[in-house]
């Protein structure tokens, strides 16, 4: 560490973990102290940030690591790359407006002091996951998100919060052991994880490769768990009894984006992705994927509670990222990676959406909607333009990876995938637009389940603020596509320097 | 001689505890105040012998040497047990001066014979003959016997009564080993019969005897039966010495012989894959059984079975991939041994508490202790393998070593392993997130207890980070044979 760069990703993480640690010696009743330890954290986080894309996007020679040898040839290794950064935005910024949100709906909640604790952590695991710089790192970070998201998975602390932290943890744990097998395994073989362009496992002898097939499905499987790929999403519904501000975390930044993230450094820079296509595993990946988003949306129609409804598309949405990376060209790799963050703005605004009716309104059930949109009409729109994303109508976010995505597969020659994409419109479509239509169209009930009043606004601005800010970002990200600072042109970006 | 270019650091790690023993004995009322500065003094005396040893040394106490006097040895293996004993000593006599502050009857006997212990431990870790480990063992195996029964109930007494049994058995068994190489071999020095022992039956039988009496003694499946009701029904404090360091110091017995005397003569592949299936074995029944204890301690004690089942684990595979396989054993020792007293001191501080280790009711217990449930959580993320943490570092060696091998089976053992370990500890750290009332009359834990519980989790975190300068003492002396 010769160079102050080098303790730039150190800022990154500290910027988190440090105020989660104060946080958790706090006591309880210390409210303002908390909410400015919070925000000030987010917001030097987020300062950090564009520092450092201004800097990567103008000197691309500029590199940060940090790097720590723990055993000769196995390093705890930190690495700013655009991939990297792509992630940390999304999740900085996502982070900064969740705690607004969070600080809004827990107000008066016992066990703050533990509840922020852990979400800074959380935030921690997952900017170090996004920045490690070989899969040994990326292991260690993984498994400290799982335990990191764990407590607020149960905070609530009620039967069901806890059976639904139990299948969490059976779940992720089972996952990590997948994922710690197949990393020492890969070890064994090449004495390296430092994650490369292009991967670094293709100079290996023929005579490996079928333990190499083993290792791709041992990794995809540890990190599907995350992902919640087909059969691996099991926990991912349950996970729906946690409070709003966190399944909006998980759903959109924290746990599944982790997996999806690590199985894109897995394809590209473990395999590398013509690699893991000669070896056959990247049809079947796209398979998986297709099926999961397929399955999710069906799965999704048939549910009545809203969150329930949410968590499926997820379930359906994440895969797009992984399809994206499984076929194996540039252009679907763009659609993959940059739905990476647009599912991420659309779904946190569904899910900042679903906390305010069930804290304003006490409205958990689709059925329970009906004219909530005269309501709460900011709440609603935010709303339809995060379900217009999903369904991929221009010019919402969504459309643009769907877009990039439709063109990848006739490049890679996988035209079945547009099928998929077009089915799963449709679905999309099903299990959304009546959602709106009961919101906006349909009679108010006499009296809402559990009404608060909020004089003249709809709800507390900490929720509707957030919320909003999202809702125009999904759009916004969209419209501005073509503009050079979008996260379209940072996934082309990525691309260009790094995977092709 | 060279004895005057040899520190006299090894010595002092004898004698110092061995004068605070006497002294606490003496000098009752001040026994908690001597005791906590002869920890330091030994803590800090281990640091500096680790900082200070480049290559393994040999000491002759009072000049006279080997084959006549008394040899202190030091090399890589011996100091980080060294380390690992002064690091759970330092915070288990911290752990005691709070716990034995109201108990004054207890704190009497108590000093005095930890203080003996420690010293035993420290001359088992550093004699270079097979007849002082014999000396070493007995009285460590009576001093620990003693501090079981210390707590004085029945529970204590019996647990203790059959750990005395068990105890003696083991060495007797051992000693039968030591007479039988003295016999054919005619010396007790290690070094010289690992140069003149050869295969013959009576070396054979040797290894079966002392191979039975040390794993006896640090209760390999299914020998294990003594551990669970000595080491929970003791008093907290002991119960970290007995599963942190004293279980530790027959297996590093046990290697030593194996490393310098038997493996030489290559006694067979019977032999090492015997111990690691007993080892796998005692990792799959130790941890089903802590997943069905509905007491505190005694699930703590039954993950003690679970993880001393690893360090078997050692044999077959150091038999097939040579010394990385015993490097990754030791770092479990090590972080075992810190994460193990940790648990157990939040444990006691529980007990203390709320009154009671049942599972069952815990709920309102932890949550009015956070730092000794953070302390119990930290600690278990190391015994279940994940990272950050020394267990983490110790299972991917021994992972490494074991897909090296190609041996499968004890790949899916240690996974295995791990899982059941998550199990049976968020068993317990799942009771911090109910809804549970705050209702309960409650003793006080005093601070210091619920921080050395913590600084020692936290402690096998920093195993986690430091890794390879441990590993480069560990390699001081090369004392696994060959290898980098």
């Amino acid at each position: 560490m010769n160079h102050w760069y080098d303790w730039v990703p150190l800022m990154l993480l500290g910027s988190s973990l440090l105020p989660g640690l104060v946080i958790f010696a706090l006591p309880e009743r210390s409210v303002r102290l908390r909410t400015v330890l919070n925000l000030s954290g987010a917001v030097v986080k987020l300062l950090l940030v564009g520092w450092i894309l201004r800097h990567i996007y103008f000197d691309y020679a500029v590199l940060f690591e940090t790097r720590l040898t723990l055993i000769p040839q196995l390093d705890l290794a930190l690495r700013i790359d655009p991939l990297a950064m792509l992630f940390v935005t999304l999740s900085s910024v996502l982070w900064l407006l969740t705690t607004i949100y969070a600080i809004g709906y827990l107000e008066g909640a016992p066990h703050r002091s533990r509840f922020f604790g852990f979400f800074s952590l959380c935030v921690t695991a997952t900017v170090g996951v996004a920045l490690a710089a070989n899969l040994f790192t990326f292991l260690l970070f993984y498994e400290l998100l799982t335990l990191s998201t764990y407590p607020l998975v149960v905070h609530r602390g009620s039967d069901k919060a806890r059976r639904a932290g139990q299948s969490y943890l059976i779940y992720t744990i089972v996952g990590g052991v997948l994922l710690l097998l197949g990393t020492v395994w890969l070890y064994t073989l090449t004495g390296s994880l430092e994650f490369t362009p292009r991967g670094f496992v293709a100079d290996l002898e023929q005579r490996h490769h079928p333990a190499l097939i083993l290792i791709f499905i041992l990794l995809i499987a540890g990190l599907g768990v995350k992902a919640a790929l087909v059969p691996l999403h099991g926990w991912l519904p349950q996970a729906m009894v946690a409070a709003a501000p966190v399944s909006a975390l998980l759903h959109a930044v924290a746990v599944v984006k982790a997996g999806a993230f690590g199985i894109v450094r897995v394809v590209y820079e473990v395999f590398g992705v013509q690699f893991a296509a000669s070896l056959g595993v990247a049809v079947p990946l796209a398979i998986v994927a297709a099926i999961t988003i397929i399955y999710g949306s069906i799965r999704a129609l048939y549910q009545d509670d809203l969150k329930r409804r949410l968590a499926f598309s997820t379930v359906s949405q994440v895969s797009y990222i992984v399809i994206g990376v499984a076929l194996a060209g540039p252009v679907a790799a763009i659609g993959g990676i940059v739905h990476l963050v647009h599912q991420g703005l659309m779904k946190i605004t569904l899910f900042f959406c679903a906390g305010n009716l069930a804290e304003t309104l006490g409205i958990h059930k689709i059925s329970e909607m009906s004219g909530v949109g005269r309501r709460m009409p900011w709440t609603m729109a935010a709303f339809t333009i995060g379900a217009f994303g999903m369904i991929g109508l221009p010019p919402v976010a969504g459309f643009i990876s769907k877009w990039y995505l439709s063109l990848g597969a006739i490049e890679a020659g996988q035209d079945w995938v547009i099928g998929v994409l077009v089915i799963s419109s449709l679905l999309n479509a099903a299990y959304f637009l009546p959602v709106l239509y009961t919101a906006w169209f349909g009679t108010p009930p006499e009296r809402w389940p559990q009404a608060r009043d909020f004089g003249r606004r709809e709800t507390a601005r900490a929720l509707l603020f957030p919320t909003l800010v999202t809702g125009a970002s999904a759009l916004l990200v969209g419209i501005l596509a073509a503009t050079p600072f979008s996260p379209l042109a940072w996934a082309k970006l990525i691309i260009e320097r790094e995977f092709y | 001689m060279a004895a005057e270019h040899v520190s006299l650091l090894p010595v002092l790690l004898i004698f110092l505890p061995l004068i605070g023993a006497l002294l606490s004995f003496v000098f009752r009322r001040r026994a908690a105040g001597l005791g906590i500065a002869t920890a330091v003094a030994v803590f800090v005396i281990a640091i500096a012998l680790a900082f200070s040893l480049t290559r393994p040394q040999r000491y002759p106490v009072g000049g006279w040497g080997a084959p006549l006097g008394i040899d202190l040895v030091v090399d890589g293996l011996s100091l980080i047990m060294l380390l690992m004993s002064a690091t759970v000593g330092l915070g288990v006599s911290l752990y005691a001066g709070g716990y034995f502050h109201a108990r004054p009857q207890l704190a009497r006997a108590f000093w005095p014979l930890w203080l003996g212990l420690w010293t035993a431990l420290n001359g088992l870790f550093l004699a270079a003959d097979i007849f002082n480990l014999y000396v070493t063992l007995e009285l460590l195996g009576l001093s620990a016997v003693a501090l079981a029964a210390l707590g004085g109930s029945a529970a204590a007494l019996g647990g203790a009564m059959r750990y005395l049994l068990v105890s003696l058995l083991g060495s007797l068994l051992y000693l039968l080993g030591v007479a039988l190489l003295y016999h054919a071999f005619g010396s007790v020095d290690i070094a010289l019969l690992g140069e003149r022992a050869s295969a013959q039956p009576v070396t054979l039988a040797a290894l079966v005897l002392m191979t039975v009496g040390l794993i006896l003694k640090t209760a390999l499946f299914p020998f294990h039966f003594w551990l669970p009701p000595a080491h929970a029904s003791a008093s907290s404090p002991v119960s970290a010495l007995l599963s942190a360091l004293v279980v530790k110091a027959s297996f590093y017995i046990l290697l030593r012989l194996w490393l310098e005397i038997f493996e030489p003569l290559n006694p067979g592949r019977g032999v090492t894959e015997l111990l690691g299936l007993l080892g796998a074995l005692a990792v799959l029944w130790g941890s089903l059984q802590a997943l069905r204890q509905t007491r505190l301690k005694l699930l703590i004690a039954y993950s003690t079975v679970a993880q001393l089942g690893y360090l078997f684990l050692g044999f077959p595979l150091a038999a097939a991939v040579g010394p990385a396989a015993w490097q990754a054993v030791i770092y479990l020792a090590l972080s075992h041994a810190l994460a193990k007293a940790a648990l157990f001191m939040a444990a006691g501080n529980i007990v203390l508490f709320g009154g009671h280790d049942r599972i069952a009711d815990l709920d309102r217990v932890v949550q009015r202790l956070p730092l000794s449930l953070a302390a119990f959580a930290i600690a278990g993320i190391s015994l279940m393998g994940l990272p950050p943490s020394g267990g983490f570092i110790g299972k991917w060696l021994l992972l490494e070593a074991a897909i090296e091998a190609g041996q499968w089976w004890w790949v899916v053992i240690i996974l295995i392993g791990g899982m059941l370990a998550a199990a049976y500890l968020f068993k317990v750290i799942g009771f911090a997130f109910t809804r549970a009332p705050v209702s309960h009359e409650a003793n006080a834990v005093p601070p210091v207890m619920e921080w050395t519980a913590l600084v020692l989790a936290v402690g096998t975190v920093l195993l986690g980070l430091w890794v390879s300068p441990l590993l480069a003492w560990l390699a001081t002396g090369n004392p696994f044979g060959v290898g980098p």
